[in-house]
């Protein structure tokens, strides 16, 4: 077993926060699927931590700033830091947005060790990234004054140089600054008292298993014979075996892939939009994926390359743990073009694309899936979401939604429209896979019983309610009608007799902050025969919902 | 014998060939997905390959074989064959009901896995959807299409089995023509709410009328049910249009029901005590 190349990874801690331009002395976290995946120093301070939920984070620091995660726009923001470290070295492979890797072979020795270039890639990381969200404040029309320095005493970039990109990687999870040098050959050494859970998310479930079995730590498991390891946990644990080793996870079943993988697109006209050429993206990372997926092969690093009109060739590497499907490589496609076409980095192109190519730098014979025994990926499903891909690639990722029943009291509040291929999560306080009961009368007293309309007027249209004798109709502070109403007006239309009404019901939301609502609903049946549900709010009638 | 070993567990260098040379196959004629580990003898796959090959090829234009699609029990009598034909083009006319109807149509094809897609409804009732029945993981949503709302339908038709419409502007009568040839092509069920955007003439048409509401007083009470009925009309149809007389949505479960007259409805209740 050979050992394998001395690696480098730098990662930034919390990326997603400097990306949307927020500065590390302000409260902020960013939060995906309502848990917290980034926190800001200040916040950190105050006992926020990732992977809290919103409303617990909300708890423990007052005031706190809650940003929308958005994958596309960390990777568009990391990628003039990758320009950057670029200048130090060829062939920087992205890992994702905010961490990167490349082998030190050749600039360590160009600049004089491992440990000078950590600190090398520190600086001009740092550098690059004050200036990133310099252009990120701007744009978010915020004052940040997050030079190099503020960036490098916020935790900054964290560096790790080991043997092995897993080893670097955990390396530069606990790096102090200036980087951490493991000294080649002692990766092994280094690794053994880090823990099962270091083997990250992938493997989340074989390193609870480890645990429960009383194997603590990397080194008890790199102390067990391999064939006993393959024998009861399989090849996954034989992967795992060997990252604890200090070694490639895969061995050396990867092989170069034969030259015919290769996929282009030909863009004539040139592309100057991002969302054209994303969809050409899709397509071609589709086309890719079925042509590996045929010869057996999945791919774990692929190169995306550009031409435009004017000749320039833009090429960067991106690495996946496990494989890249098609909709990932879609997906990281679709950030790396984003990054070189709106981006600002030097490298930009200053043409349109004409020519996108996607190469399977390295492949691996591909496991096969096990489909789920109850309710696996049915044909049906498959078929469905290559339709609502198109769709997306038509109009844009957040076009196509499925909707998720939430709690609340309002009939759109229980809706929370998620963008497919999103993660359908369930909201807090409930095991995944639990639905909400419909009609769950305990904590959103208020809500108006079944039926829901069928039709909700999004948004709620302007509507007039008048009394016997042509009288407004008006609802007291204590919720009472002022008079019984007779006739109701949508948008400056006739008015419509009103046969039976019920209400008011009334709604008083969040008053004891900034965003409260306070409203009436009144349910009325009109003279032809339609039901609508009519709210007071701010002095006016408005037209909520019909039961059509 | 020998082949059926074969066939259960090929030899590694002979699925490593047989891979390679489903590559090729797939890559020159078809384009098409094997799914790797799935290796037979190489002659019979390439033999079969050149069928699934030519079927393709010889597919028929016009979906020959469709299916029925199941309708909620209550509106089976409207369907002179028990069922929405795959491949059809049903419009809901106004006024009113429309929404409902659409969602009850929805809640019995996700009920059997199917998929169902709403472009264009921007105000469609989700949880009226939820309370219907309708699986809302299997409900795909655009609301806001645009311009390009065809494009988008013609696309979601590949693999959706309905596909609720409601056009944003007046449909042009040689999109809808498209439209309802992709569909007649795919077998899905094009649904079109608010026929009076669609130029064409479709299959089926419904519309939902005489509604009469239920659980509401003067000033008390508050909404349960609705009866309603609904008419269907059409080239499917004939000369005579159907009618029949349901809940929609029916008081209780908030679904689609039949009337049955031994229903006792529960009796209003006064909410708001006097004084």
């Amino acid at each position: 077993m050979s050992r394998p190349a001395r690696i480098l990874v730098a990662v930034w801690p919390d990326w997603p926060i400097l990306a949307a331009g927020r500065s590390p002395e302000e409260r902020a976290v960013v939060v995906s699927a309502n848990r917290v995946v980034a926190v800001t120093v200040a916040a950190r301070a105050e006992g926020v931590e990732t992977g809290l939920r919103r409303r617990e984070a909300q708890g423990r620091c007052p005031g706190l700033e809650v940003i929308a995660a958005d994958m596309g726009r960390d990777a568009r923001a990391w990628e003039p830091v990758v320009a950057a470290v670029e200048q130090l070295t060829t062939s920087v492979e992205v890992l994702g947005p905010g961490s990167l890797a490349l082998a030190t072979r050749g600039p360590s020795r160009y600049f004089g060790g491992d440990a000078a270039l950590a600190s090398r890639v520190c600086e001009v990381a740092a550098a690059a990234a004050g200036r990133v969200c310099e252009v990120a404040a701007a744009a978010a029309g915020r004052v940040c004054e997050v030079a190099a320095a503020a960036a490098g005493r916020s935790g900054g970039c964290q560096v790790g140089v080991a043997d092995g990109r897993f080893a670097a990687g955990l390396a530069a999870g606990v790096a102090p600054p200036g980087g951490l040098v493991v000294p080649p050959g002692a990766s092994r050494g280094w690794l053994a008292p880090q823990p099962v859970r270091a083997l990250g998310p992938g493997l989340a479930e074989l390193a609870d298993l480890l645990e429960r079995l009383g194997l603590p730590t990397l080194g008890d498991l790199a102390a067990l014979p391999a064939p006993a390891v393959l024998g009861r946990f399989g090849p996954e644990g034989v992967m795992a075996r060997r990252l604890a080793l200090g070694l490639d996870g895969r061995g050396v079943q990867g092989r170069e892939p034969p030259p015919d993988l290769a996929g282009q697109a030909i863009m004539d006209p040139p592309e100057q939009r991002v969302e054209a050429a994303a969809f050409v993206a899709k397509s071609l990372a589709d086309e890719l994926h079925s042509r590996l997926e045929a010869a057996g092969l999945a791919a774990t690093m692929v190169a995306i390359e550009v031409e435009t009109e004017h000749g320039e060739r833009l090429v960067r590497h991106w690495r996946h743990e496990g494989a890249l499907n098609a909709s990932a490589l879609a997906e990281r496609t679709r950030w790396q073009l984003d990054g070189w076409l709106s981006g600002a980095a030097s490298g930009a192109p200053t043409g349109g694309l004409t020519r996108l190519r996607l190469t399977p730098l390295e492949v691996r014979p591909d496991g096969g899936r096990q489909l789920g025994f109850w309710g696996g990926t049915a044909d049906a499903d498959a078929r469905a979401a290559r339709a609502m891909a198109r769709v997306q690639g038509l109009l844009g990722p957040e076009a196509v939604v499925t909707a998720v029943r939430q709690g609340g009291r309002g009939f759109a509040e229980q809706i929370r429209l998620v963008p497919w291929g999103d993660a359908r999560q369930v909201p807090a306080g409930r095991p995944s896979g639990a639905r909400e009961p419909a009609d769950c009368p305990v904590p959103w007293p208020g809500r108006l019983s079944r039926p829901a309309p069928a039709v909700v007027h999004q948004p709620p249209r302007p509507a007039d309610l008048c009394g016997a004798g042509g009288l407004p109709v008006e609802v007291s502070g204590r919720g009472v009608l002022s008079t019984v109403p007779v006739a109701l007006a949508v948008e400056n239309g006739p008015f419509q007799e009103i046969l039976h009404w019920a209400g008011p019901w009334p709604l008083e939301e969040r008053w004891w902050e900034a965003g409260g609502r306070r409203r009436a609903l009144i349910q009325v049946v009109t003279s032809s025969g339609a039901a609508h549900v009519v709210s007071r709010e701010a002095g006016g009638w408005w037209l909520e919902a019909s039961y059509e | 014998m020998h082949l059926l070993l074969h066939t259960i567990r090929p030899r590694t260098e002979d699925r490593d060939r047989d891979q390679r040379s489903k590559a090729n196959i797939c890559s020159s004629k078809m384009g098409g997905v094997v799914r790797p580990g799935a290796g037979t003898g190489s002659r019979v796959d390439r033999v079969a390959l050149d069928i699934a090959a030519a079927a393709g090829r010889a597919r028929p234009v016009v979906g020959a074989e469709s299916r029925l699609i199941e309708v909620p029990g209550p509106l089976a009598p409207l369907f002179p064959e028990g069922g929405l034909r795959q491949g059809t083009t049903v419009a809901i006319e106004p006024p009113g009901g429309g929404a409902s109807l659409a969602l009850a149509l929805a809640a019995s094809v996700t009920a059997g896995g199917g998929w169902v897609a709403a472009v264009g409804l921007s105000s469609l009732g989700l949880v009226a959807a939820d309370e219907m029945g309708v699986d809302l993981r299997h409900l795909a949503l655009v609301p806001a299409p645009g311009r390009q709302w065809a494009a988008v339908v013609a696309a979601l038709i590949d693999g959706f089995e309905l596909l609720m419409v409601q056009p944003p502007a007046p449909a042009r009568p040689v999109e809808a023509r498209r439209l309802a040839a992709r569909v007649k092509e795919r077998g899905a069920v094009l649904l079109v709410v608010g026929a009076q955007r669609w130029p064409e003439s479709p299959d089926l048409r419904l519309s939902v009328g005489r509604p009469e509401w239920e659980g509401l007083g003067a000033g008390h009470g508050c909404l349960t049910g609705r009866r309603v009925e609904v008419e269907a009309g059409g080239r499917r149809i004939g000369g005579r249009p159907r009618r029949c007389s349901l809940w929609l949505p029916a008081p209780g479960s908030g679904r689609m029901e039949d009337i049955v007259p031994a229903v006792a409805l529960a009796p209003v209740v006064e909410m708001r005590a006097s004084g």
